[in-house]
Parts: C-alpha cells; structure tokens; sequence
C-alpha cells in the first residue's frame, strides 16, 4: 500500500512538473499531427528503377549527366531515338529519311502523327527551333557541340553568326526538313537520339521561360509524360497517350528513384522495393564477388575508359619514352582483377570493344603490352636508368576507394619495375577538376563515357583545340588524321585514318596511358522484367522495358 | 523583455553577416558550379553560363543582387539543380527533415531524460552501471553503424519496416530512432550530471529538512533545474536536427535537406550554400532565444537576474 502511494505520488509530481513547462504533454500530440502532414503517399507505380543521383535538370538542353539523359529521352524525342536491343539509331520522330551520296544532305519525313502530350501536331517548325534552342548561347547549353555537324552551328553556338537562317537546316513543309553538314557524319543519326538534339515544346517554354517543366499539362514528345517530380525522392512518368508508338509503350507508370547510395540500393532491391538498380555506382563494389554469382546481377560492355592523363608540359613527362615506360611498366590484368573486379576488360587503346565506324564495328590500333622489360629500357634511354635521376612523381585522384586503390597498386608497379617514387595525391571532385584544367598535376586519373557509337567520341578529345584536352599534348599530324577520317565518306578509310590516329596517341606519344574499359552493371530479374538488352551505350529505352506482375504469394 | 527585443533587434545584421561570410567562402574554393569532366562545346557557352547566373560579375553586386531576391523572399536559383529555386528544394526537402529531426528530438527526450534520472537516482548501484553503459554505448555509436544494423535486422531480416524511401510514418521510424539515439545518450548524461550537482545544493537539503518525500524532492525540485543543460544543449540540438542529417538521409534515402547542407558546398552550389546557412543560422539564433526564455521558466533564479 505504501508503495502504491510512492508510486501515485510520482505521478502526481510527474504531471505538475510537466504542467509547469507549459503546455508540454499535448506537444507529442501536436508534433504527431504535424508529422502525419509531412507524409503524402502516392499510389505505387508499375515499374520502379533507381536510377542514380537526383537529376539536376530533365530539360533535354541543359543536362549533362547520363541518369539525367535517361529520364529526358522518355520525356522527349528526336528524329531517332535509340534500339533497346543494339543500342543503334532506328526511326524515332522522323518516319524515314533520305541521304545524299556525298553524306551530307539529309532528308528527314516527320511521322504525320507525331504530337505532343498536350494534343497539339509536332511539326518541322518545331524541330527548327528546338536546335535553334539548343545551340543558342542564351540557353547555355552544355551539349550544344552534338549540333555542330550542321553547317554553320559552330558559328551559330559561338556567337560569330546571327542569323540561324544560315544554319544548315530548314524546314521544307510541315513534314519535310533538309538538313546539311559540313562534313559527312557517319554518326550523325546517333547524335540525334541524343538529348541535345531532341525536340522540345516551343509553345510551352516561350510564355513560361525557364520554369517550364513545371507547367502542366505537359507537353512531351516522347513515350512518357512527367506526372511528377519529386527532388531527392523520385521522377514519375505516365504512358504519353499522344505518342506516335504509344501501343508499343510498356508501363503505364515508371517511377525513377534518385539513390547515391550502393548499400541502401541493395538493400531496396532485395526488399522488393524497386524492380531495377541499373546504375553502376550503385553496386556495393564489396559484394561483386558474390553479385557476380547470381542470376539477376548482370554486367556489360561499356562505352568508357578508365585512364591516365600525363602532363606532356613538364618535364620529365614530356619526354614520350617516359610516357611508354610509365604505360609498359602497369599490369592492368591486376587492376582489373584485384581491384575492380567487374570483369573488365583491359585496354591498350581507347576506343572500346564493339564500337562501331558507321555500320562496321571499328578494329582499334594494339597499342602498348605489359612489357617491363622494354619499360626499362626506354626510361634509361631517356636518362634515368633504375629510375635515377627521376623527380619523385604525384599522382592525383579524385576522392574514392577505387581510384584510391589503383592508385596504391600503380604506386607499387612503377616503384619496383622502375624504381620511381610516387606520392598519392587525393582532390575532392571539383578541385581535380580545377588541377586538372590548370594542368596542375604530374599523373591525373581520368575517365572518358562516350557520348555516342564512334571512335571520334573519344578520338577528339585529344585534338590541340579542345578544352577537354587537359594534358597539354597539341599534335598536328594527329589533328590532321582525326580530321580527314572525319571528313572520309568510305568506311574502310576512315577506319584507316582512326586506326592511324589512335595508334599515335596510344602507342607513340601516349599523353595518356589507357587501363581499362569500363563495364555496366545491373541488378534485375529477367524472368519479372523484359525489355533491358544492356548494350555498349547503356541505353535502356523505356518505352520497351515491360514486367510481369509479382507472383501471388503461396 | 527588454533583453528578448534586443536579441531579436540584433538578428537580422548577425544573419547578414553570416549570409556574407558564407557567400565569400563558399567562392573562395577551388573550381566553379559549372565545372564538369566535360568541357562545354565552347568557351563561349561557358561564359554564357556565367552570364546567365551573373557570375560574371563583381562579389559584391551578385551579393547585393542577393540581397536584393532576399527582400523579396527568392534566394535564387540552384546552380546544381538548374530547374528549382533554392527556395523550391527548401520546401521541398525541409517536411521530410523536419519529420525526421522532430522525432528524433522527441526520442531523444523521452529517452534521454528518464534514463539519466533513473541512473543519477540510482547512482553507483547496479542499475546506474546498466543504464550509464547503454548511455555510453548510445553516445559511442555513430549513426552510419546504427543505421545499417537496424536496416538490415527489422526491414531487411524481419521485414518489419520499409528499407528507405518516404512515404508512410512507418518510413520513418528507422531513420528515427537512428538519429535519435545518439542525442538520447547525450540528453541522459546531462541529465545525470545535472542531478548530481543540483543534489549538493542548499535548497535540496531544506526540501529534504522540511520533509518532503524524497521522490517530490528529486521531481519537483532537483529535475527542473537538472534539466537546465538539457535546455541549453536542446536549442542547438534542435536545430541540427531539424535541419536534416546527411548520413540518416543518405542511409535511408530520405528526400530531405541534410543531403544538400553537405552536397551544396561539394558542387559549389554557391546560392543553395548560403540558402542553407541562412536557413540554419536562422534556426539557431530562434532556437537559442527560445532555449533562453525556457531558462526563466525553470529556473526561478534567472528570473530576476
């Protein structure tokens, strides 16, 4: 009895206590209700993919990641879009086209049904401005260099010419438009799958300007329309009814989740939160020994390299025998197989595997083996034998545990195979970039994606005039044979002038010292989802990826 | 009074002078919003980037531009996220972030404040022992370990919970109770320390002399002003956790702002930088002000100070 009186007493005291702070007791009360408010549930959507870090834009002009160029192809079209099974350029909004014999006059027929999501016909006049848009030096467009095969849009994009009646296309009639080149282009049909080249509502973007993917209804010219988005959550789209293919159009609705992080990833894909996990990023790199064993982890070939910039402008880097011995000196089979572990394929050249010249698959130059031996003899030659004489060498990356761990092991080959020093120097992201454009750097870790099925995607990096250089290598007999190949109609001598071209940069000067290719990777069952065909581009349409509904629980 | 309206007279000039030092810094790194791996087609586009979100021009006339969308409540537009405002992603992200840090501030209490009482009441005997490891093991265990273990036991292992993602309240009991934990330690040492030191003092003594039962002793007198540190540690508490956790929103992939208070710097987001300092120094200063008004509620002292 007496303690029940301790207890009561408690209480009592208890509640005064709390009486005497204010209002307190009803604050969890409040908070509750607050909390329930923060909550707004959508109904689930019928195919859910984690795409890879939240889109910093979806307007089609102004992005510059690939998970971004994902969610904007669905959203908006250009005269072709892309194959899911090969990756290669098939009739998009344009129906058919013809091409001149020279390849540099083409004529594309507008699908008479095309139309926005609004209702309204897509017309040539469309077209027209949507490339006007893009190449604008208003529009700031980081991309706009995928217009500037069409005659005159370098002048156009760089301000020297005014009149974008001058620039190489034209709309014939609604449904006819000529288009000219400067040169002929054998990926040019590529490019215009491409987001920077996709058409986009001019009736829409004029009166509401830069807010305009906020404006409903919205108006797409691609399979899906965006019913919302939601930042650091997801991008919802709906079948776009208006779409010319809509019949072929798969999911009525696809949320595309926004995730940076490998282990939560993992974690919503096993719990059968999301059907998809197709950003490479996005496997935690600790479990790819057993991923690699299941059925529904699957990897590809990918257009990208893994590579090394040298600094040809200081010395000794800019002795080439140093960059070959530096390059002959790496056992890339065990980068690839220690540290990456993905199944990648190491490279000697650029170019990777299966990418194509034209309609033939392009057969890159062999460029450098391991050869430790021969590096040795090279780096004596060029003065420092055992590596004497040699400054002690920085290698710089950028912040993660991969490059972090190529960089260890390259430390370890060039140390023993050529007695060099090297000091590890590790930038957060912005400021390698910064080193990187100042030329402030010795060895620099680098990577190229391509932004399309050619050679010249990776090929004219190197030219002496392009900003993204950043080696300091200027070579004219290279510019000159980038620059013929590209102007070369026949197939068989372009793959001549590419092959020569690239053998000078991977095999002779070497401003960069390739390593490997990257591969892609994604978590999916093929039994449950249809329509992901993993080719070289990475580019899985989404208006043919497809999915079984769940089996009923026993 | 007189002290609340200085105090609230001198926000605005602190808040600028932040927003200020946040806008140089922030500048003052290596590499720009609009660096990339990939160069843009031309230089001319890169200017006309710059051109367009007036980086181009002097500090001191994109600060007063600044300023200038600040009275009209627009803190422009992100540099990263080129189709929101700054304004757009705050509200966008600030009820998740709310949610979560309001509830964990909740736990943190809740928990916090029994556990140190029960361990100060119970000192030195078994009990104390028992409940200052738990504390210590609270404080100890950062929230990126917490997080995956309670993952991968109630939402992986058990199912109980969803994994990540929003949506639902039970969305957010895992990225709660994550977060709270840590301040839950942090809320019951103070508490403990607190009653120790009130337990010597004078009044305590006359409240036992009088012959208060020892329980009204320890509630109605020791606790309020035990849990004076608590107040003052629960203002910037607070605003920490309202204003999102990089780690719990990560881990459990939370559309809040937290990811942004780190990210924003790393992309040289320069206007999404000082909307967020701005946004949490406001929170503190309030906060802060807030935890001094509570001073004089529970203890009668500071009143006539």
């Amino acid at each position: 009895m007496k303690a029940f009186g301790r207890v009561q007493d408690v209480l009592l005291d208890a509640f005064s206590f709390c009486r005497r702070i204010g209002g307190a007791p009803a604050a969890p009360g409040i908070v509750l209700v607050l909390l329930t408010g923060c909550f707004r549930t959508p109904p689930p959507a019928d195919l859910r993919i984690i795409n890879g870090p939240e889109p910093e834009s979806l307007d089609p002009h102004q992005i510059t990641g690939q998970a971004d160029g994902r969610i904007a192809l669905a959203l908006f079209e250009g005269l072709t879009r892309y194959d899911p099974r090969t990756g290669q350029p098939v009739p998009g909004l344009a129906a058919r086209w013809e091409v001149s014999t020279d390849g540099t006059v083409y004529t594309f027929h507008l699908r008479p049904e095309a139309a926005w999501s609004d209702g309204r016909p897509i017309t040539t006049a469309d077209v027209v401005w949507s490339w006007q848009r893009a190449l604008a030096p208003a529009t700031a467009n980081e991309y706009a260099g995928a217009l500037f095969p069409l005659r005159n849009a370098r002048a156009f994009a760089l301000g020297e010419l005014d009149d974008f009646t001058r620039v190489g296309v034209r709309a014939v009639d609604a449904r006819e438009l000529q288009v000219e080149l400067e040169s002929p282009t054998p990926f040019f049909l590529d490019l215009l799958a491409y987001s920077p080249c996709t058409v986009v509502p001019r009736h829409v973007i004029e009166p509401i300007g830069d807010r305009w993917l906020h404006a409903r209804p919205f108006a797409a010219s691609g399979p899906y329309t965006l019913e919302f988005w939601r930042l650091n959550d997801r991008v919802r789209l709906r079948r776009n009814a208006f779409y010319w293919d809509a019949a072929n159009v798969r999911c009525e609705v696809v949320d595309l989740l926004s995730c940076v992080s490998p282990n939560t990833a993992l974690n919503l894909y096993e719990s059968g939160a999301v059907d998809v996990v197709w950003d490479k990023e996005l496997i935690p790199t600790h479990l790819l020994d057993e991923l690699r064993r299941r059925a529904d982890f699957h990897t590809y070939n990918f257009l990208g390299t893994y590579f090394i910039r040298c600094n040809v402008t200081k010395a000794p880097f800019n002795d080439p025998r140093v960059r070959r011995a530096l390059a002959l000196a790496v056992d890339k089979e065990r980068l690839v197989r220690r540290i990456t572990r993905g199944g990648e394929r190491i490279a000697a050249c650029l170019s990777p595997p299966g990418i194509m010249n034209g309609s033939v698959p392009y057969r890159p130059p062999a460029g450098l083996d391991h050869d430790p031996e021969a590096a040795r003899r090279l780096l004596a030659e060029a003065g420092f034998p055992g590596g004497q004489g040699f400054p002690v060498v920085e290698y710089t990356y950028n912040t993660a545990p991969s490059h972090r761990n190529i960089a260890l092991e390259l430390r370890d080959m060039w140390q023993r195979e050529l007695g060099l020093r090297l000091e590890l120097r590790q930038l957060e992201w912005k400021t390698w970039l910064a080193a990187q454009s100042a030329l402030d750097y010795d060895l620099i870790r680098s990577s190229w994606i391509g932004d399309y099925d050619d050679p010249n995607t990776f090929l004219d990096l190197f030219l002496s005039d392009n900003p993204n250089n950043r080696t300091g290598w200027r070579n004219g007999r290279y510019d000159a044979l980038l620059r013929e190949a590209n102007a070369e109609p026949d197939a068989a001598r372009r793959q001549e002038r590419l092959a020569a071209a690239e053998h000078l940069l991977v095999a002779e000067a070497l401003p960069v010292i390739p390593l490997y290719f990257y591969v892609g990777m994604a978590c999916f069952d093929d039994a449950r989802v249809h329509g992901i065909h993993l080719n070289l581009r990475g580019e899985n349409p989404l208006w043919a990826i497809g999915k079984e509904a769940a089996p009923a629980p026993p | 009074m007189n002290l609340l309206l200085r105090r609230l007279v001198w926000m605005p000039p602190l808040l600028l002078v932040i927003s200020l030092l946040a806008f140089c810094l922030v500048r003052l790194a290596p590499g720009g919003p609009f660096d990339r791996e990939r160069k843009p087609a031309s230089p001319e586009i890169e200017r006309a980037l710059q051109e367009r979100y007036h980086l181009d021009e002097p500090w001191w006339r994109q600060y007063l531009r600044f300023l200038g969308g600040l009275a009209r409540g627009d803190l422009g537009a992100s540099l990263k996220y080129r189709s929101h405002t700054v304004t757009d992603i705050i509200r966008q992200g600030l009820p998740a972030s709310l949610a979560i840090g309001g509830g964990a501030f909740l736990l943190a209490l809740g928990l916090g404040v029994p556990a140190g009482f029960y361990s100060a009441v119970r000192r030195g005997r078994w009990e104390d022992f028992g409940v200052s490891f738990l504390i210590l093991l609270a404080v100890c265990i950062p929230a990126f370990v917490v997080g995956p273990l309670l993952a991968m036991v109630f939402a992986v292992r058990l199912g109980w919970l969803p994994v990540g993602l929003w949506g639902s309240p039970l969305h957010a009991v895992l990225p709660v109770v994550s977060l709270g934990l840590y301040f839950a330690g942090r809320i019951a040492r103070l508490t403990r320390e607190g009653m120790f030191e009130t337990a010597q003092q004078d009044f305590i003594r006359t409240a036992r002399a009088k012959g208060l039962p020892e329980t009204a002793v320890l509630v109605r007198h020791a606790l309020p002003l035990a849990l004076l540190p608590v107040a003052s540690y629960s203002g910037p508490m607070l605003a920490d956790l309202l204003t999102g956790s990089f780690v719990v929103e990560n881990l459990f992939q939370i559309p809040g702002i937290g990811v942004f208070m780190v990210n924003s710097s790393l992309n040289r987001d320069y206007t999404m930088v000082v909307g967020l300092v701005l946004l949490y120094a406001g929170l503190l200063l309030g906060l802060n002000l807030l935890v001094d008004l509570l001073y004089g509620w529970l203890d009668p002292r500071t009143r006539h100070g």
